[in-house]
């Protein structure tokens, strides 16, 4: 694919990719993040917040996971009837 | 919903065919247009903390679980089923984001690509050796101390969000900054769902816990 021209400050896109909106986007996800958000610290550095969102995706999806073998469980034994009720309480 | 994904003509690789099947057609001309566009207008930034959203993820999400649980009809290995449930969650998931971001395209494309696998097995094998080289560059790239630690961090993290191996940083940014809401909303509605199923005895009691329930990471 593309060599390490991409990597260097001039980008083939639409726009220039300065510094100052990677570090824009990089605070901006730190807000997203519930461990560093609390500490509120300013000096994080970009390569921490990038670790802690790796963690941070990996957690979730292991959540996502344990949730869909408890969901797949949980609706063998559930009635159709049963679910039809539950999603009339959704919609409320 | 099978059946839509599948009458979809194979040809047509761009994601306005699954936008159609989730019956959001209003959307395609939009979407085309913000393709072209690309510019930060066309990136409105969903709302996946409102409850509203949740509640209507949540109940497309209890429809395709359900079709699921009836499509398979011979219980396989519980993982597999597991697996289905993931995917269908998925699904519903990128048809919730409309097509706005990379990894929702992405997901919604993946999962006709392994539909029609079978298909073009031939033809797969036959660009697959071809393309032998190139995820070996990718890999020496990834190793390669040349790049800085940001950059690096940014390729795992690419890997991780669907659709985005091969972007560059920015864009990363970006698609992970609308990820990671919406797994939380996802995360949040199964696990409201889960709740009141487990608790369908009682269920008029397990509706005030929807939305409260937030999983804490340590």
């Amino acid at each position: 694919m593309s060599s390490r021209r991409s990597r260097s400050s001039r980008q083939p896109g639409p726009s220039r990719i300065t510094d100052d909106q990677i570090n824009d986007l990089v605070s901006k996800l730190q807000q997203l993040l519930p461990e560093i958000h609390d500490m509120r610290s300013k000096k994080v550095s970009s390569a921490r917040v990038l670790q802690e969102t790796c963690n941070y995706i990996r957690n979730l999806h292991k959540e996502v996971d344990d949730l869909s073998e408890r969901l797949s469980g949980l609706l063998e034994t559930t009635d159709a009837s049963q679910a039809a009720i539950i999603r009339n309480l959704l919609m409320q | 919903m099978a059946s839509t994904l599948i009458s979809n003509p194979v040809a047509n690789s761009s994601d306005r065919a699954r936008e159609s099947s989730k019956k959001k057609k209003k959307r395609r001309s939009q979407s085309a247009r913000d393709q072209s566009a690309n510019t930060t207008q066309s990136r409105i930034a969903i709302p996946w903390k409102s409850e509203a959203q949740q509640q209507a993820y949540s109940s497309k999400l209890l429809q395709a679980i359900r079709q699921v649980r009836l499509g398979s009809s011979a219980p396989a290995a519980p993982r597999r089923r597991g697996g289905a449930v993931r995917e269908a969650a998925d699904r519903v998931l990128a048809a919730a984001a409309k097509g706005r971001t990379r990894w929702s395209r992405a997901i919604l494309t993946n999962r006709l690509k392994i539909k029609f696998m079978k298909n073009r097995r031939q033809r797969v094998a036959v660009t697959a050796s071809s393309r032998l080289k190139k995820p070996r560059v990718s890999i020496l790239r990834l190793k390669c101390k040349n790049l800085s630690t940001v950059q690096r961090k940014a390729r795992v993290l690419g890997r991780l969000v669907p659709g985005c191996r091969k972007q560059s940083l920015p864009v990363v940014l970006e698609e992970v900054t609308d990820y990671i809401p919406a797994l939380e909303m996802q995360i949040r509605a199964m696990a409201a769902l889960a709740e009141l199923l487990s608790g369908s005895a009682s269920g008029s009691s397990s509706v005030s816990q929807l939305g409260a329930s937030r999983p804490s990471f340590s």
